[in-house]
């Protein structure tokens, strides 16, 4: 089969020839026109099949004309230059870049664009007496390249990049540099003129170099360990700002007293090293955003009748009573009710369930739900915030941060550490007081100079960050390293139903009753043809389209069904009511298209949920070591289908509200048990939050999930047993470190105690012991990777 | 001797100018996206074929 020379879908039955090339449907050929027309057909060369088929967004940016909402949108505006940064989901690879960049050769309005790839956003100057803002977002449309603007855009928050972190450890590295270069003509203890008259100088030096990092890079330390002392915890900064402030003043004081040349080698080592730990432990994907609640899925601005004008009016405004107007594809921003129109209700971002629901005149709308088909008018009921579906973010759960809850494995170890150093330096010193007190400072500051738990900080945000990359790589992208600890504690697991362990990718149909004749079935295709129903199309797509007639009557009865004759053939299709099916047969709760011909009820098409590739096999696993339970919020149509799939052991809920199953979850943790939350719509959202780890099953993890510590892309759903054993390894490979560092520790101590610490010593104990405990955890982690590739 | 306190002078001068330098370049964001400049580095070539051509010719709208 051909492939769309723009987008690379394959062409279907309506295959365009155009300029001598394939295309699947008009909205690319338009979008190759454009760019031939403007010389970017360079856009092609760069990469195969680039494009992404552009979407109808007639009168969706409508919004745009309010002035109010423009400027909140605009990054810096005075009146002649406009900037604006939009968020375009669809960049994903170097022609888009490309095309992105040279947007001015398509309007001289812009005059410069920069994309952030990582980011997938571009920044774009443009002369607003030329182009409006709305104009630049249809054009960036017409390309494909749809911003993807939410009430998130409009509240006007900008995110601040937080630079500390690269500074304090650009400041450490070159301080660290410096003082290397600076203490190395003492490592040799030469007694030199030169050397004797200049190391006064030499050592003020490297003081100055150490107090910035001392005070500026390591003071995140100072203040974690301060924060722990306050509430009681010995946390691993405790040793570490003990041991930064022993070095440092110990240091000083020999260079002031002239007894020695300091540590401030080590010092500076230290700091850096530890900071470059913290550096690789930091999360990794720009472009994913964890943080996400419902004001990114809602629009900014909806269409409001009053008094038969239509206006846009900002989804804050709406008050309950208004009357608004949805078009085809547009999300419903508050709970409504329907008066005029067509509805189905798409509610796959809130449920994950990708069949649209049909709705009557009169029948409650709920917030959230995305509109498939022609105009409808509803009247709001509630405002934005009070909706049935928003509510669920007044619960505290999304107000606290789940890491500062967490008492992770170093955390625990690091108590007992502290106590042991603390208590040895104690009893060392009190030895040396007794047989030789002059000695016994210095023994006491080098036990805590020695013990400073370097290699074992390191040992964990190593091993994490790494396979945070790993997972990263197999698509598993966690929002942050120590949620791998999380997920090897794991004892229970809880399934959302629809779009988690189903796909809606495709939906299996199966007939059930007497078989159609081949003149009905060929009626039947015809007429499904011809209508626009979400269900029809969903099973026009299913069946074999061969013998397609041109049907004498054709009418479809809203919310019905369709009745359509050929040759004295009549044909009824649609509801169980309308087709007057046998009603002791009827499963009301099961998807179905009913059929019915001249000689009365012929059988059903039923829609089924298809399970993810695997998911048997995923079951099996998980059920060994793990408890599962399926949470839904949907009816217990499936629940005969559910139970074969899943162990014996397994809890099935049904009809499960949005914070029902935020209160489960908690339940659980009451009883102890560490849950991890596998879901996808916004109705997980509270127990995403509130579970210990809360993965999000994405069919494109370029749209947008829930609030989540992770996403996971639909295709490696299977693998999920193997994600979690490779977190159980990444433990042991802690474990092991924290061995190796504890053994690296004795023997400094070992020098400490006996009073024979000296600087090189100290210089060469504790690089040592970083970069191999480094080296250790890069070399365990890549294995695991491995072992995950070979599980594919 | 005391050349050495030149030498010390000027190579604490050359690092804290390189330093001063690595921390402007932060605060400009040029750490910010390290992944996008690699790839824009490898259009320039193929963009001069179409440049002259296109600077010359009337600009059309397209809106």
């Amino acid at each position: 089969m051909e492939h769309c020379y723009h987008c690379g879908d394959p062409c279907n039955e309506q295959e365009l020839k155009h300029d001598g090339k394939s295309f699947c449907c008009n909205g690319c050929v338009t979008v190759y026109d454009i760019l031939n027309e403007n010389d970017l057909s360079y856009y092609y060369e760069l990469e195969k099949t680039p494009g992404i088929s552009p979407q109808d967004i007639q009168g969706k940016f409508d919004f745009l004309e309010h002035a109010s909402i423009v400027e909140k949108l605009l990054e810096f505006n005075d009146g002649s230059t406009q900037i604006v940064s939009f968020l375009i989901p669809s960049i994903h690879c170097s022609s888009c870049i490309w095309v992105l960049e040279n947007l001015q050769k398509l309007n001289s309005g812009v005059r410069t664009s920069q994309v952030d790839f990582p980011k997938k956003t571009v920044r774009i100057t443009f002369a607003a007496n030329e182009l409006t803002l709305k104009d630049l977002v249809i054009l960036l449309s017409k390309l494909g390249y749809e911003p993807y603007i939410s009430l998130d855009n409009a509240e006007g928050k900008k995110r601040k990049i937080n630079r500390t972190l690269i500074y304090q450890l650009g400041i450490a590295g070159f301080a660290f540099g410096n003082v290397m270069f600076l203490s190395f003509p003492e490592y040799f203890q030469v007694q030199e003129f030169w050397l004797d008259r200049f190391k006064h100088v030499f050592r003020w030096l490297m003081f100055a170099y150490s107090v910035p990092v001392v005070c500026y890079s390591a003071k995140d330390y100072f203040i974690s360990a301060y924060k722990g002392l306050r509430s009681k915890i010995l946390n691993i900064d405790v040793p570490i700002a003990l041991g930064i402030i022993v070095l440092f003043l110990r240091s000083t004081l020999e260079i002031s007293m002239d007894w020695g040349t300091g540590f401030f080698d080590s010092l500076t080592g230290l700091v850096f090293f530890l900071l470059l730990g913290k550096f690789f432990q930091q999360k990794t994907y720009a472009y994913l955003s964890f943080e996400r609640d419902y004001k990114s899925y809602f629009p900014i601005a909806v269409t409001r009748v009053r008094d038969r004008v239509e206006e846009q009016v900002p989804v804050y405004e709406i008050h309950p009573g208004d009357r608004l107007l949805i078009r085809n594809k547009e999300l419903l921003p508050v709970d409504a009710i329907l008066l005029k129109g067509e509805a189905f209700i798409d509610y796959s971002f809130v449920t994950g369930e990708a069949i649209p629901v049909h709705k009557d005149s009169g029948d409650k709308l709920f917030a959230g739900g995305r509109q498939e088909g022609g105009l409808i008018e509803v009247e709001a009921v509630k405002g934005v915030a009070q909706s049935y579906l928003t509510q669920l973010w007044s619960n505290e759960v999304f107000a606290v941060n789940k890491q500062h809850l967490f008492q992770s494995l170093t955390d625990k170890i690091s108590k007992h550490f502290t106590l042991g150093v603390l208590s040895l330096s104690l009893l060392a010193t009190l030895f040396w007081v007794f047989v030789d007190p002059s000695k016994a400072f210095q023994v006491f500051t080098a036990v805590l100079i020695v013990a400073c738990p370097c290699a074992l900080a390191l040992a964990s945000p190593f091993t994490l960050g790494n396979l945070l990359r790993i997972f990263g790589k197999h698509q598993l992208y966690l929002k942050e390293a120590y949620i791998i600890e999380q997920m090897a504690q794991v004892d229970m697991v809880v399934f959302d139903k629809t779009g988690t362990i189903t796909t809606h990718q495709k939906s299996e149909i199966s007939y059930e009753g007497v078989p159609l004749s081949e003149e009905e079935s060929a009626i039947l295709t015809s007429s499904l043809r011809a209508s626009n129903h979400p269900l029809s199309r969903a099973l026009y797509d299913l069946l074999k389209k061969n013998n397609i007639t041109t049907l004498d009557t054709f009418e479809e009865i809203t919310g019905k069904g369709i009745l359509a004759s050929h040759n004295q053939q009549h044909l009824k299709i649609g509801a169980a009511s309308f087709v007057k099916a046998d009603l002791l047969e009827q499963e009301a709760n099961r998807t179905s298209v009913y059929v019915s011909s001249n000689e009365g009820y012929k059988g059903r098409y039923v829609f089924q949920n298809t399970y993810r590739e695997g998911l048997m096999d995923v079951f099996r696993k998980l059920g060994k070591d793990k408890d599962l339970v399926i949470l839904s919020g949907d009816n217990d149509g499936e629940k005969n289908r559910l139970e074969m799939i899943l162990p014996s052991n397994a809890q099935l809920f049904f009809e499960q509200k949005p914070d029902d199953k935020l209160q489960f979850i908690k339940s659980l943790q009451k009883q102890g048990r560490k849950v991890m939350m596998v879901g996808d719509g916004l109705n997980d959202a509270g127990a995403l939050a509130q579970s210990d780890v809360g993965i999000v099953v994405s069919e494109n993890i370029n749209v947008f999930s829930p609030a989540c510590d992770g996403i996971l892309d639909a295709k490696r759903f299977k693998d999920l047993p193997a994600f979690f054993e490779s977190s159980k390894r990444g433990i042991q490979v802690i474990k092991w470190s924290f061995v190796f560092s504890l053994l690296y520790n004795l023997i400094g101590i070992g020098f400490a105690v006996s009073g024979s610490l000296s600087p090189v010593i100290a210089a060469i104990l504790m690089p040592l012991s970083s970069i191999s405990i480094v080296a250790f955890t890069t070399l365990a982690t890549y294995a695991i990777g491995k072992r995950l590739v070979q599980k594919k | 001797m005391t050349i050495i306190y030149m030498l010390l002078a000027i190579s604490v001068t050359v690092a804290v100018l390189f330093f001063i330098v690595f921390i402007i370049s932060v605060k400009k964001g040029q750490y910010d996206d390290t992944y996008t400049p690699s790839v824009r580095m490898l259009f320039e070539d193929e963009l001069v074929k179409g440049e002259p051509s296109e600077e010359t010719k009337p600009k059309n709208d397209n809106n």
